[in-house]
């Protein structure tokens, strides 16, 4: 761990503006993947932020029926809140599927946005890896490597690494959008379909966020209704990252979304496919899957997604 | 003493203590954080600095240079000792790869460098400066290739009857060939020491070790030092399995820092120098073939293995040695091949050969059985054995394996198993239950106590250690039942290189063999005692010794002046005279959900018979430990080997999956109330590593008895299930 300096943030306002001004600044939240990084030096910044007492750590109704959850609330809060587990009921499942009661009592919902790949090559600073040595090659596509875990659509040849996080999987398909704040004092409301690159040759640019700028909250537009399910697939049963999630809204008529976790660089999800989910698992993961490129480690997992959402098409 | 006879009726036989439950003594210490694991030793000596390991990032080559400058300038380093400024260390015999010095590099994250400072932050900052260049030797790392090239002309390791011939000849048979992965120990606590050699003369290590007696020896022949210079400790032991049973980095590393430095240095492992600067239990590949007659008697067994190990030591993993005595058959022929790889070094680990190898043969004989049209418990039965199959002249000393597989099936309700794979269903779940066979040795090693005995209180001393197995409790046991004591009045001190030489922990010797050296010392301190009282005819009952009609308070000998006595127990030859093992038969039921294959346990029992059990709470405590291990090897455990850089590639907890608790279920344990004579006066062999035998092939099983599909290759992951999974 590289030394740094540290300072508290009361308001998202200076928060911000320091993020911009101090040189190698980042903000820490619960800084459940942040200190992990920083330990092995894959992160190395000269300052911390820490955001935790911004106030950011609410969550409101919205005039429009939504919530709007604040960056800072934690995992646990978010899915135990009363709203959220009788409204959109997916979240609060995708949150307990992930990690462990103690990571999620200090994990936040900006953090968690933002947390890193789980390729074992990114994690090993010996190795070539083009998300955290832009340009020195990617380990898990070679010949030797192992991509069982990681993605097999919307990667690249620069980098097939997947996001790890289940919560956003269920925001993804309630149409969440993330609000920030730049260090200019400026808002901007992004949509979660916009807010993680795909990497093509960038593979170390993972979202859209400029530098300084902080996340404030996410936004749950009115709830959607419907039957609401995540199904999280992995080799043990607990405190494992997804071998593929499936997030779906279900309604009376058969009508639906269907998001997928931990076969992209971000949680993915299709208008068209959507549309398909009347004709049942095959066609919605023909059209969602259109393209894929997996590695033969993870080919797998292509027919996985198709499995389970068609069990969880069953079980209803 | 010398154990030679079998044992005819000992103290052991009726007992007050010994045998009965008891719950550990270093329980309360342990779940209120007062036990001290040797990172935690900051009381034993002032002035401690840390020290911090760096890997090598290649797997085989040469150091062609270090610039270690402007990390001695970083903050708070005291002193930094790379691997090219001092001569190569000596390689002890217990250990295959040198462990520090010179600039050859035989395997990825082989130490390179220790950076001492005054924190950890700082030490490992430092460390992260050092900038090494190599030149890198291309190396062997791919067990497929080194299998298929391996040397088939050579002798079986043994042959009995005529193999070839029995093939020839034999109604039904089976062909088939297994795959268990690389495996990690992954033990909680990673191997760490504080070492303190500040003058350079007299060493003192506290550190987490296994086998203090073999540690002294190996830190003395690698740094070429008198042992009498060297003192160990290791009173606790957070986890172990194999992978403490010898000298690794870690001591080396901050013994080195602290005469650099001069200062005491403590020093732990990070965890991915656990999984590639430590020993692993290497990848075995194995094909079995077996024949039988239609009633199901075997007539032929061949068992070919191979596991890996680097060029320069040998392996312990042989898979094939269970299977020259397990079952019966005529014809016989096991041959075992180590092959030569060069990733970190390979070695002991839980039930080593076993382990692997009972989850390919255990596969195999319910395959077997399928062929035959038998009920897989019915078929072990048949081919039981009471002596050893290679040579009828030499008996099990004490075999109960069929009945542990009839009471596990009467408890388990097997007859009531789904006997068409396929056909159970519990909503999105297909159930299906199996059973294996485990078999696992009962080796004994020379074992040495000190009993003090001093107003009323006995003191154990033996170099013995607890790696969690619950040592100190069943030694405490041991000497309280001898002298006629409670537990609660006897202090057990363990793990100390001033103590006499015990069994240390290892390959389920350690408590058949600790156990038995301390009823040796106990009656040589009850021979004192007859002594002073001039009777032979003692009793030892609650605190008094009587003799004759005369009792007198043990708080009371010898003018209330302590009295000390020390003797060992040396094992004769009844382990040649005699098969000696432990058994076991595992029932597992598990569910596979039908459109994702991912496949969980939903309950499992062990019937074990492994002699006397000393102490019911610990022995079950020893056995689910290793039946929750085995459920780790047969659907998650797998150490990937990167091929071409030669390392494994997932070294961490997050990579590693061992399992968790929702993956646990329910687990029962009966132990048959059996004894060996002749594995010493206790009639008591080990159960911690048989626990670990067998389970993963009745996972493995059951899991074909669920969905009707053959996995031979571990760990049985859904990617290997999926693409036969019935339409959902
Ligand atoms: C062992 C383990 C298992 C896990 N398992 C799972 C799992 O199964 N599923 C899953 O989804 N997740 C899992 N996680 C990941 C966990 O959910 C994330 O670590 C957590 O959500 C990150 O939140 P945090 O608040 O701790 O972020 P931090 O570590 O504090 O920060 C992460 C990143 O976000 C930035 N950041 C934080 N807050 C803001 C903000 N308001 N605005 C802008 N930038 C910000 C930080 O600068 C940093 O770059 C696991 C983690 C661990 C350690
Ligand atoms: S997949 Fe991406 S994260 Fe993994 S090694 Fe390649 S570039 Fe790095």
């Amino acid at each position: 761990m590289r030394s740094f300096s540290y300072e508290r943030a009361t308001d998202p306002v200076t928060a911000a503006a320091r993020a911009a001004e101090v040189p190698g600044a980042m903000f820490i939240a619960g800084g459940t993947n942040l200190l992990d990084l920083m330990k092995l030096e894959i992160e190395t910044p000269f300052h911390l932020i820490d955001v935790n007492g911004t106030g950011l750590d609410s969550i409101q109704e919205t005039d429009d029926g939504g919530l709007r959850i604040g960056a800072l609330v934690s995992n646990t809060d978010l899915a135990d809140h009363d709203r959220v587990r009788r409204d959109y009921p997916v979240l609060t499942r995708a949150l307990v599927a992930g990690a462990s009661g103690q990571l999620r009592n200090k994990a936040t919902t900006g953090g968690n946005l933002l947390q890193r790949t789980r390729c074992p090559y990114f994690y090993d600073t010996a190795l070539p890896c083009n998300k955290r040595s832009p340009g020195a090659g990617c380990a898990a596509l070679s010949p030797s490597g192992h991509s069982r875990q990681l993605g097999v659509i919307g990667t690249s040849d620069a980098c097939i690494a997947q996001n790890p996080s289940d919560m956003a999987v269920a925001l993804r398909v309630l149409d969440a959008t993330v609000e920030t704040l730049t260090p200019e004092g400026d808002i901007r409301l992004i949509p979660l379909q916009d807010f993680h690159c795909l990497p093509g040759t960038t593979p170390d640019r993972e979202t859209v966020l400029k530098d300084g700028e902080l996340i404030t909250s996410v936004h749950l537009p009115a709830p959607v209704g419907g039957r609401q399910a995540y199904h999280k697939v992995r080799d043990r049963a607990s405190y494992a990252f997804a071998l593929v999630s499936v997030a779906l809204v279900r309604h009376p008529d058969g009508t639906g979304r269907v998001a997928l976790g931990g076969v992209a660089p971000k949680p993915w999800r299709r208008p068209d496919a959507d549309a398909a989910l009347p004709e049942g698992a095959k066609a919605v993961m023909e059209c969602l899957l259109e393209g894929a490129r997996p590695t033969k480690e993870n080919a797998f997992k292509l027919k996985l997604a198709e499995r389970t959402l068609a069990a969880m098409l069953a079980e209803e | 003493m010398k154990f030679e006879n079998t044992a005819t009726d000992t103290f052991f036989d009726t007992t007050a203590v010994l045998g009965k439950a008891h719950t550990r003594i270093d329980g309360p210490l342990k779940v209120s954080g007062q036990a001290p694991y040797a990172y935690e030793r900051h009381d034993v000596v002032g002035g401690q600095l840390v020290g911090y390991p760096l890997g090598a990032t290649i797997a085989r080559g040469r150091i062609v240079s270090i610039d270690a400058e402007a990390a001695r300038a970083a903050p708070g380093v005291t002193a930094i000792v790379t691997t090219l400024e001092i001569d190569p260390l000596g390689i002890s015999s217990f250990n295959d790869v040198r462990l520090f010095g010179g600039d050859a590099i035989q395997h990825y994250h082989q130490a390179i460098a220790v950076v001492v400072a005054d924190t950890l932050e700082h030490a490992r900052h430092a460390a992260n400066m050092i900038e090494v260049t190599y030149e890198e030797e291309s190396g062997l790392f791919d067990m497929e290739e080194a299998w298929k090239g391996r040397d088939t002309s050579g002798d079986p390791d043994s042959e009995t009857g005529n193999v070839d011939a029995g093939f020839a000849d034999a109604s039904v048979t089976l062909d088939a060939t297994y795959r268990t992965p690389v495996q990690s120990h992954a033990m909680m606590e990673p191997h760490a020491s504080v070492v303190d050699w500040s003058d350079g003369e007299r060493m003192t290590v506290w550190t987490s070790n296994q086998m203090i007696a073999w540690n002294r020896k190996s830190l003395a022949q690698t740094f070429d030092i008198d042992p009498e210079k060297i003192r160990v400790e290791s009173p606790y032991v957070g986890g172990g399995f194999g992978a403490k049973l010898f000298l690794r980095s870690d001591a080396v590393l901050a013994a080195i820092g602290s005469r650099a430095a001069g200062r005491p240095v403590k020093l732990a492992l990070p965890r991915p120098f656990v999984f590639n600067n430590t020993t692993h239990r290497p990848a075995t590949i194995q094909r079995i073939r077996l024949a039988a007659e239609r009633d199901g008697r075997l007539t032929c067994i061949e068992h070919e293995g191979a596991s890996h190990r680097t060029p320069h030591g040998s392996s312990e993993e042989n898979p094939v040695s269970q299977t020259e005595v397990f079952y019966a058959a005529a014809n016989r022929r096991v041959k075992h091949h180590e092959l030569k790889l060069h990733l970190p070094e390979s070695s002991s680990m839980r039930a080593p050969g076993e382990a692997s190898g009972l989850m390919a043969l255990e596969i195999a004989m319910d395959e077997m059985a399928d062929k035959l049209g038998m009920d897989p418990v019915e078929f072990r039965i048949l081919n039981d054995t009471q002596v050893d199959p290679q040579n009828p002249d030499i008996p099990f000393s004490d075999r109960h394996f069929v009945d542990c597989l009839r009471v596990g099936a009467e408890t388990f309700g097997w007859c009531a198993r789904n006997r068409s794979p396929g056909s159970t269903r519990d909503g999105m779940w297909l159930i299906g239950h199996g059973v294996a066979g485990a078999y696992r040795g009962a080796p004994t090693l020379k074992s040495g106590a000190r009993v003090r005995l001093k107003k009323g209180r006995l003191i154990v001393e033996t170099d013995m250690t607890d790696i969690g197995t619950g040592s100190y409790t069943i030694i405490a046991q041991t000497a309280a039942e001898m002298m006629g004591l409670t537990a609660d009045t006897v202090d057990v001190r363990l793990g100390n290189s001033d103590f006499p030489v015990s069994s240390g922990s290892g390959g389920q010797f350690g408590a058949a063999s600790s156990t038995a050296g301390v009823y040796a010392a106990c009656l040589a301190l009850r021979n004192k005692i007859a002594e002073e009282l001039g009777s032979d005819d003692l009793r030892f009952e609650d605190g008094r010794v009587i003799a004759g009609n005369k009792a007198f308070p043990l708080a009371d000998l010898f003018d209330g002046k302590e009295v000390c006595a020390e003797d060992s127990m040396d094992f004769g030859d009844s382990q040649k005279k005699f098969k000696i093992a432990t058994f076991a038969a595992h029932f597992v039921e598990v569910g596979v959900h039908a459109a994702t294959g991912t496949v969980r346990v939903r309950r499992m029992l062990a019937v074990c018979d492994a002699g006397r059990i000393l102490n019911p709470v610990t022995a079950r405590s020893q056995v689910i430990g290793g039946m929750t291990m085995a459920l780790g090897a047969a659907l998650s455990e797998e150490l990937l080997v990167d091929t071409s850089r030669g390392y494994f590639v997932n070294h961490d907890l997050a990579g590693y999956e061992v399992p968790v608790h929702a993956d646990v279920p329910q687990q029962d344990v009966i132990f048959l109330d059996t004894e060996d004579p002749e594995i010493s006066p206790l009639k008591a062999k080990g159960v911690g590593e048989l626990g670990i035998c067998g389970v993963a092939a009745a996972i493995a099983n059951a899991v074909h008895n669920a969905t009707g599909i053959r996995i031979r290759d571990y760990p049985v992951t859904l990617d290997k299930l999926i693409g036969e999974l019935p339409e959902i």
